[in-house]
């Protein structure tokens, strides 16, 4: 067995056993009539309680993966488990968003949510005015509940699907591109929302070809490209491969030049107004004093941490598709 | 750091991924206690189906659709009233002026060729077909509504509204000839004169003959709903298959076919008209109806219940 990922300082007997992992999948393949091959032999743990972004770019097989796991698509080869029970007794605890909102047009907003309710064979119909209300107000549609779905814009379209995944206590939510069609406004309201729902414990499977979103909410990442996974762990230790670097604003670029690599900085790249180079072990403030004592203006001083998406091109040496 | 693993292609999957602290510290200390597996209620599957026919007999669609449905034997009704005027009229239309409950067996005769097929594949050709296109399926079968149990559902829906549908016919023609038809005993197509309330019961017994039948068609509509995603295909593809049989039927060469078709027992229900009633008639239509729910039932199910869900 490997460790993928090991934080300094977490305990190590902390890590939850297999079978208690949120989402397990063991060589999970997906191949469509066609030979197309949508997932290629994956192999997930989703840990309890994370917040667990599934990165990659649009038709990575991400969508594909989460049909599987809900038990839509039926998986060629592999197998996969949800909170480690049989899917039929897992997936009244999993509220699921699926590639975007559907609903009946011709009914009201908590019509639909009663109907879906309806199909849930383990909830019961006496709390279900009290559950309806209370998930249209959590992702506050309570004032819209009565107006039909037909003229509810896509922001609203989106807030109801979350409310549908929010209807009973859940323990797992999968969420596919929660934020897509949301304004700016929907989509930190929808970030807090995740956050607060992680906060109560529940693990939370988010799909995203937005690095930044992940890099927001998550305590955890996986990358798929073309249907194989990439990269899998912590965001903490994913971004680990990348250099934490310094960044300093000066008119003196070349004096700062000298100074960082006096101090022993590796790769010191001075360029207009500027000089980077890898922070090392360094303190940022030790390099600053340093610097102003030996009279070099600086005008600004920053630690330039490596952000996801350098994290996705060095696996995957592609370019990221950010359309949002 | 363990760059070297994170960046291998296949990372093995049954690794304890080690918490970060920012979990760590989120987590209650002590992880929830075990909630029991929730329980099935023994009620969900009524609690669907209630929710189907809600949906059902509230889309405005089929409303017009049954609207329409009652209005047939009213203007039927009207129209043979104007013509029974005329004294050199015989047959069928001396038979219903005479008496009011004989609309109830034209208009269920008329309809039954082909307005009633079309309001129930409307309703069992969108069953699944029409979930699938809106998306609406995938939600349901995640919430998990169960392959099986849905497509139950989904049928029995189908049925009630095909009750429904011959039900509202009835009720049309019965309440249109008591107002413009006398009331009294009625003279069957054998010739018998029966009591107005034999006649009533003779009217229950077509309604659920008929009510068979349409549940019959309902199976195939439900069927080809479930090999597309756009509901107006398997509405067309029965509607096919309907007027295909009502050829095959009307051609001599194909007599020995004939008793396989749907169609040619639809019109059975004439057999509660004739004095004793026509059992034989009315169980070979019933054998035939059964055959046909218990065919294209089995498709339905075997398609659905392995079918990718990519809508």
């Amino acid at each position: 067995m490997t460790v993928v990922t090991h934080e300094a300082g977490a305990p190590s007997g902390a890590a939850p056993p297999p079978a208690e992992a949120a989402i397990v999948t063991r060589g999970l393949t997906k191949r469509f009539r066609g030979g197309q091959v949508a997932v290629d032999s994956l192999d997930l743990a989703v840990p309890r309680g994370s917040v667990f972004g599934f990165l990659g770019p649009n038709g990575s097989g991400k969508t594909t993966t989460i049909r599987m796991l809900l038990g839509l698509v039926a998986p060629t080869a592999g197998e996969y488990a949800l909170l480690g029970l049989p899917l039929a007794d897992a997936l009244p605890r999993v509220g699921a968003l699926v590639e975007g909102p559907a609903f009946y047009p011709y009914l009201s907003g908590e019509a639909n949510l009663r109907r879906f309710d309806a199909a849930d064979p383990t909830a019961v119909a006496g709390t279900v005015r009290r559950r309806v209300g209370e998930a249209l107000d959590r992702v506050g549609l309570g004032a819209a509940a009565g107006k039909r779905y037909r003229n509810y814009s896509l922001g609203m379209r989106q807030r109801l699907a979350i409310a549908a995944a929010l209807l009973g206590p859940r323990e797992l939510l999968v969420l596919d591109e929660p934020t897509n069609g949301l304004d700016p406004q929907g989509t930190r309201e929808v970030r807090a929302l995740v956050k607060e729902i992680a906060a109560d414990g529940t693990t939370v499977f988010v799909s995203s070809h937005l690095l930044a979103e992940v890099e927001q909410m998550c305590t955890h990442a996986a990358i798929m490209s073309t249907g194989r996974l990439v990269g899998h762990g912590t965001i903490a230790s994913l971004s680990g491969g990348q250099v934490t670097r310094v960044r300093i604003v000066t008119p003196d670029t070349a004096d700062a030049a000298r100074v960082l690599a006096t101090l022993g900085l590796a790769d010191v790249r001075a360029a207009d107004g500027e000089v980077t180079a890898e922070l090392g072990g360094h303190a940022p403030e030790r390099i600053n004093a340093t610097l102003v004592g030996d009279g070099v203006a600086v005008r600004g001083l920053s630690v330039v941490r490596p952000s996801l998406e350098d994290v996705f091109v060095g696996l995957t040496g592609e370019g990221f598709d950010v359309d949002g | 750091m363990s760059t070297a693993e994170t960046r291998t292609r296949r990372t093995p999957g049954l690794v304890p991924v080690a918490e970060t602290l920012r979990s760590t510290e989120r987590r209650s200390p002590e992880p929830p206690p075990r909630a029991l597996p929730p329980e099935r209620t023994p009620r969900a599957f009524w609690r669907l189906l209630g929710s189907e026919l809600s949906l059902t007999f509230r889309r405005p669609r089929n409303l017009v659709m049954l609207a329409v449905l009652a209005c047939v034997p009213a203007i039927m009704g009207v129209a043979l009233r104007l013509v029974a005027a005329d004294p050199e009229m015989g047959g069928i239309v001396t038979s219903v002026a005479g008496n009011s409950l004989m609309l109830t067996f034209a208009s269920l005769s008329f309809l039954v060729v082909l307005l009633m097929p079309v309001a129930i594949s409307m309703v069992a050709g969108d069953a699944i077909a029409g979930e699938a296109g809106t998306g609406t399926l995938r939600y349901l079968l995640a919430a998990p509504a169960g392959r099986t149990r849905l497509l139950a559902v989904k049928y029995l829906n189908a049925v009630l509204f095909s009750f429904a549908v011959t039900a509202v016919v009835a009720l049309a023609a019965l309440v249109t000839g008591l107002i413009l038809f006398p009331a009294g005993p009625v003279t069957l197509l054998s010739g018998t004169t029966v009591s107005m309330a034999e006649g009533l019961l003779r009217i229950l017994i077509s309604v659920g003959y008929v009510g068979v039948g349409m549940a019959a068609l309902a199976a195939i509509a439900l069927a080809l709903s479930t090999f597309t995603e756009v509901s107006i295909g398997a509405v067309a593809g029965t509607m096919v298959v309907v007027i295909v049989s009502q050829v095959l039927r009307a051609i001599p060469q194909f007599d020995g076919l004939a008793d396989y078709l749907l169609p040619t027992h639809w019109p059975g229900f004439d057999a509660a008209l004739r004095s004793p009633i026509d059992i034989d008639s009315m169980t070979q239509g019933l054998l035939t109806f059964g055959a046909y729910i218990v065919l294209f039932g089995s498709v339905a199910w075997a398609r659905f219940s392995g079918k990718d869900i990519t809508s």
